[in-house]
Formats: C-alpha cells, structure tokens, sequence
C-alpha cells in the first residue's frame, strides 16, 4: 500500500495486465517515445517494447478500427484517445464496431478492449476539448462505461477493464491525475475491483449525493462543508455508468430519503436523467423530495476563466441543491 | 378465496365516500367484522368493516382518496394467494408502501346503486355492500381536484399511513403546501386532531378556493333538490312567550338535582310534536304519487356543526317529556359535532324544526327536508312592546316561520297548524291535558 498519483495507479495496472498477460497492448497517439500525452504510460516502451506500445498518427478512426480488428482476432487492445474529445471521430468504431460485434455476431465475436483517456473539462481548453462524453458511449447497449474517481479505483477498475472479455470505455479525468491517494501496490497481490459496483465514499443519513468522477471531489467538498451546518451528507460515487449499480443508488436513496444527482456533462439527456428516473420509478415512496440534479450549464464550456467557472457545477450549486431538498431556507 | 373490498353503502343516500384514515395498511391481517377504515360520507364519518378473514394484500385508494358507492378500493386474500383476476385494470399486484393510489384505467365507474329513492321513508338501517358491483373492471377513481386533493411527498404519505394519521389533518410546510416528513412527525407528536380537510394556507391572494367537504356537497345537493322541486310558502306567527318562560324557570327547578337543563327550544320542539298529533297532514312525506301521513312525530332537530349542518332525529317526541327530548338533543348535537351520528339517528324524521334564535335572528326561513313537507324556523326569544286591551305593554315574544310543501299542505292547513302551535306555547299546560 502507498500513497501515489491517479496517474500513476494507471501506469501501474497497465504495466500488471501488460506482464500477466501477453496479448495486452496499448496504442494511441504520444503513448510510446513520449511516454503518454499525460505520462499515463511512463516507461511502458522501455520495459515491453514496441510491438506492445505502438504509437499512432494522428488518426484516431483509424486505430480504433485497427483495435477491434486486432480483438477479433485474439489480442487484448488498450486504445488510448489523448483525450475522449477526439474519439467523437473514432464513434463509429467504437459504437457501431465494438459495442455492437458481439450481438450481431449472435454471441460468436467478443471484442475484449479498452478504450481508455481523459474525459471532462480541464482549465480553459475550450468547447471542443471539455466535453464530458460519457454520454455519447453509455447510452449504446453493447460496451460498458467505466468513471474512476480516485487512484485505487483507477487501479483496481482498469485492471478489471482490461480482462473483459467485451469493450469497455475506461474514462479518466485530466483533473484527476494528479490526485493522490492509498493504492494497493503489486507486492499487495492482484487489486481488482469488479465492474458495475459503486462505493460510498462518505456516509451520511440527511442527504444522498450521487455523482461519478471528478466530481466526486467536488460532493466530498460540498459534504464537508454541509457538515458544519449540521447537515450529514452522504456521497455515493457510482464508479461505473454501465453496468449502474442500481442497488446501491435505491439503497442510498432509502437512506437519507432525498437525492441530489450531481454531473459534469450538459443536463439534457445526461447520465443524472437516468439516474433520476431510476429513483423515481423503484424508490418513489422513500422520497421526501423532488431528486434535484446539478450538472454543467446547458451551453459549450467557454474559454474565459470566469464564465467558465460560471459554467460548471460549484460548491455553492450542490449546497443550494441540498438545501432544496432538506427544505432549508 | 381472494375478495374484494367494496366502498360501501354506510348511508342510505350515500353516492360515494371519502376515506379519511385506513386502519390497516397493506399486508396486515384482517377478521371478518374488523374495522379496517374510516369513510366520510354525506353525513358522518363511518367505520368500513372487513366482509372476510385474511390479509388486506391491496389497497387501490389512499388517505383523502374519494370513490363512489360499490367501486373496489381494495382486496382481502391469503398471502401469496393470485389476485390478479381482481384487480381493476391498469393496477398492478406489486407490494407498495402503505396504500397509494393506482391510476384509473378508462373504463367507466359503475352507477351509485345505494341511492335510496327519496319519496320513500328510508329505512333506519344502512344497507351494507350494493348488489351491483362484482366486476374487477370497476375502477376506483383517482383523489379528484376539487374533492382537495393533498399534496404531501411518498415518504410522507407512507408515514402518515403508518401512523395512522389522516394527511387531510395534517399541514403542509413544503412548496405549494406539500406535507412533508418533518410534518408528519411534528403531527405525531400532537393529540390526534379531528379529520376534516385542510384549509388553504393563508396568502394576500385576492381569494382562496375551499375545497368542498362531503358535507358541503350534501348539503348543496340535497337543497337544490328541495328549493328547485318543492313548492315552498312561509307562514309567520308570533307568539307570546311570558308562560313558557316561567315554565322552564319551574322545569328546570325541578330537575335541578337531575343534572338536566331543559331549553326553550325543547319545549319548542315538545309543542310542535303535539301540535303535529293533531295536524296529521303537516306531520306528512310527499310520496309523488301519494301522500304519507305519520301517526307518531319524530323530529329533525337542526344542529350547525364546523362547516355544516346536520338534523339528527328526536324519534316519537310526541310521547316524550321535555326532560328526556333535552337530554336526547343535547347528546346528539354533541355527537353530531364529532362526526359521529350513525345514519339511523339522522335519516327518517317526519318534520324538522331549525333555531336560529341563539344568534339573534328575528325571523327566517327554512329549506325543507325532503321529502318532508314542513319545517319550523324558530327566531329569537325577546322582550317586546305589544298592544294589550289598548294598552302597550312589554312580553317576552318569539316568531316562528313554518316553510310548507305546497303539495302536501294548503296555506288555512298550515295556518291551523300554527294556531294550535300557538295556543300550545302561550298555555302550556294544553300539553298536559
């Protein structure tokens, strides 16, 4: 066990699946001589060669069909998008390839990749770079979504989304690599954390916050910050969209008897839509309160510091939320 | 064998039924002839008893909910027992908490059956579940509108179900009024409050719209019915009251060590039921094709309860001293402001007499009762200045007001009614005699 980076929980399940298993490779843009865009794949190169960490052009339709090719056939793909932005080109491999081979094949075609990078808003990278696209992958039946939060979660969840045996998209946080935090280490045997199950990451009994992500942090902010009104909230992170741990929102949920779903995406039709509805329809009589979501405003992230700010859920939105809820004024 | 729960018939002229407080929530186990809920009907509010042993695995109308006389609200079968083939369309058989309502499939409510035809003399006793309803396509009708439908959160309404607490009791301190989980446990903490619907919270609107009781829409039914159809005309009298005063000041001397106090409006009621004895054709029902003139007077005593008014009955005052018709109208007004009358003690009276003396009324005039053919307004007992052998002099003096169905009594009939009345109440010793 030791306390090290998110970015480094990655490199360090990468670098496990990799010697475990030798149809494990990564391929992406910068991966290989530069050692990740974001240093995701530090001292990949070195220790296993090219044939298993391959440096592409800039081409991402291209090598995300060159992955589901190469998973047909047997190996175990790890496609990296320098961030899930520029895998809006690769959809149609991913959704109509990946997502789909396995029941147009009648069962017969498995496809075990990973789609794995950053997703969400940065620091003024503008429109077109700080999109959260989970999204665009949850809502096609066929591949599973997967949002670590923290370092022991990226670990444990991308060592688990490797060995599926059908495609997983593996959403990370540009924000999040830096963050730091307890991770079993390989002397600690083989960490993995099954998909589909969510983790309370603080327990309480007056309100649930379900969130996933970044935005994790953000409800662990706001929660601490409730605390000190006399407010005891609980905060659930759903590691993985899909599968969704059903279970464990309706547990929440019967819990504290009021919800508030926060997201980093644009509210129309985003994950908290889901969730809410969810909630409504399985535990509608444990509700003593509307479910109030709080997301990104319903506009393209804007570049100017401000209005970017501005755009994106804050500590006070979440709190106004709660107090919605509780029916504080 | 799984049986349906039926709104019952609990009054005679009962169209449908609001229930205020289920006793029993989903699940639990019920006996033949147990109480399982409270129903406010046109009148009173009653107790729906179980018709079969078993669980009361479904209820298909909360707390506030309204349904008319033979809809299905709920079902009575062993655990696990299938009662799909019972449950009305677009109702599913999943457990829920405590009673929510299903919403109504489209098909149509089946006609009130229980109404009793109102030229006949009702029977005193209510008729238990009409012959009608058998089929599960009877739906129940979701809580209407304008019955004040409650707003209160599922978890609320689950805990006030719980609790036994009707949500109509209980007020609301979320958004638009809604009852909220921190209401229901502060309403727990509280002496249970009579079950009458909320008022609107207060606002600086222009208006706030109260939402009808069953009472109210009785009472607006069954008036219209008798203003619109009956021929009413007023005769007025006034009588001189100075012998009654003292006589009650002596009655009520007497019966000081009985604890009992006789008022002036009991020995009203006492004169009018002789007075009737000898006036058959007021003491009278309109029959529509008949006339039904009583041989014994039992009278409908107007009683004003919160929000209403009600005419619990003095059964054969005729034969009743003034004690007892005291003691008898004062229980019953008192059970009648609770809500608490069963229908045999309002329905069936052959006359009925309203005071609105206490409030300083001079005179007024009644609505009939149908399908009564008279009522007596009774006005405020005060000292007057009269004409006396040429002389003015102060008495104490009453109006009374007869309201006459003109198809039953002709105006020299009611007026020799009011003359005997009259002789009674200025000499009373006539009663004796």
């Amino acid at each position: 066990m030791a306390s090290i980076t998110y970015r480094d929980a990655l490199n360090q399940a990468l670098a496990e699946e990799m010697a475990r298993d030798d149809s494990v490779f990564l391929m992406g843009e910068e991966v290989a001589e530069y050692d990740g865009a974001y240093k995701v794949s530090k001292g990949l190169l070195d220790r296993f060669g090219d044939r298993r960490v391959v440096d592409t052009p800039i081409s991402e339709l291209g090598f995300a069909g060159l992955g589901v090719g190469a998973a047909m056939v047997g190996l175990k793909p790890v496609i990296e998008f320098m961030t899930f932005n520029f895998s809006l080109l690769a959809l149609d491999q991913a959704i109509n390839s990946a997502a789909k081979m396995l029941y147009m094949s009648g069962g017969q075609i498995h496809l075990p990749m990973v789609f794995r990078g950053p997703t969400g808003a940065a620091l003024q990278l503008g429109a077109q770079h700080s999109q959260s696209c989970a999204t665009w992958y949850v809502h096609a039946p066929g591949i599973k979504v997967v949002t670590p939060a923290t370092p022991a979660d990226a670990k444990g969840l991308l060592k688990a989304a490797i060995r599926d045996e059908d495609p997983v998209a593996f959403m990370e946080g540009e924000l999040l690599y830096n963050v730091k935090g307890e991770v079993p280490g390989p002397e600690d045997g083989d960490f993995v954390i099954p998909l589909g199950l969510a983790d309370v990451k603080r327990e309480g009994s007056d309100v649930s916050i379900v969130t996933n992500g970044a935005m994790v942090h953000l409800a662990l902010t706001v929660a601490a910050k409730l605390e000190k009104d006399g407010v005891n909230a609980e905060v659930l992170d759903l590691r993985s969209l899909r599968p969704l741990d059903v279970d464990a929102i309706l547990a929440t949920v019967r819990k504290t008897n009021r919800a508030v779903v926060l997201e980093e995406g644009w509210p129309y039709v985003g994950i908290g839509a889901q969730i809410v509805s969810i909630i409504q329809d399985e535990a509608f009589d444990d509700l003593d309160a509307p479910v109030v979501r709080v997301t990104q405003a319903d506009i393209p992230m804007p570049y100017a510091k401000n209005l970017e700010v501005m755009a994106k859920p804050s500590v006070q939105r979440v709190v106004d939320a709660c107090n919605r809820v509780l029916y504080r004024n | 064998m799984a049986t349906t729960v039926h709104m019952e018939a609990l009054s005679p002229t009962m169209e449908e039924g609001q229930v205020v407080r289920w006793l029993k929530a989903e699940g639990a186990a019920v006996t033949s002839g147990e109480v399982i809920a409270e129903v406010e009907t046109d009148k009173a509010t009653m107790e729906l008893v179980a018709r079969a042993d078993g669980k009361l695995r479904k209820i298909f109308i909360s707390e506030g909910g309204v349904a008319p006389v033979g809809s299905v609200i709920a079902v009575i079968g062993a655990e696990g027992e299938d009662i799909s083939a019972l449950l009305p369309d677009g109702a599913t058989a999943q457990a829920g908490g405590g009673g929510a309502a299903r919403p109504a499939a489209a098909a149509e409510v089946g006609a009130p059956t229980a109404r009793a035809a109102a030229s006949v003399a009702v029977p005193p006793e209510a008729q238990p579940a009409p012959a009608a309803v058998a089929e599960p396509t009877v739906v129940v009708e979701e809580p209407r509108s304008d019955g004040g439908r409650v707003k209160a959160s599922p978890l609320a309404r689950r805990l006030a179900a719980d609790g036994g607490i009707p949500l109509a009791s209980i007020r609301g301190s979320g958004p638009g009024g809604r009852i909220v989980k921190r209401d229901v446990e502060q309403a727990a903490k509280e002496p249970a409050p009579l079950a009458r619907p909320a008022l609107p919270p207060p606002s600086d609107a222009d208006y706030a719209d109260v939402p009808l009781t069953q009472m109210r829409k009785t009472i607006a039914r069954r008036l219209v019915e008798s203003i619109g159809p009956v021929p009413h005309f007023f005769l007025t009298i006034d009588v001189d009251m100075t012998r009654v005063v003292d006589a009650r000041k002596r009655v009520n001397a007497l019966l000081d060590s009985r604890g009992i106090k006789v008022s002036y409006n009991d020995i009203v009621l006492k004169a009018t039921a002789v007075a009737l004895r000898q006036h058959p054709n007021c003491n009278s029902h309109w029959g529509g094709d008949h006339i039904r003139q009583f041989n014994r007077v039992h009278l409908g005593v107007a009683v004003a309860v919160d929000d209403g008014l009600i005419t619990p009955i003095v059964r054969d005052a005729h034969v009743k001293g003034i004690a007892q018709i005291a003691e008898e109208v004062r229980e019953l007004a008192g059970r009648a402001r609770e809500r608490k009358l069963k229908p045999d003690e309002y329905t069936g009276a052959t006359f009925s007499v309203s005071n609105l003396g206490m409030f300083g009324i001079e005179a007024f005039t009644g609505v009939i009762n149908p399908p009564e053919a008279g009522i007596l307004a009774v006005g405020a007992l005060e000292e007057r200045a009269v004409v006396e052998a040429g002389q003015v002099v102060v008495r104490p003096r009453m109006r009374i007001t007869m309201s006459c169905d003109h198809r039953v009594i002709d105006g020299a009939q009611g007026a020799r009614f009011l003359e005997t009345l009259k002789a009674i109440l200025e000499e009373p010793l006539t009663a004796l005699v």
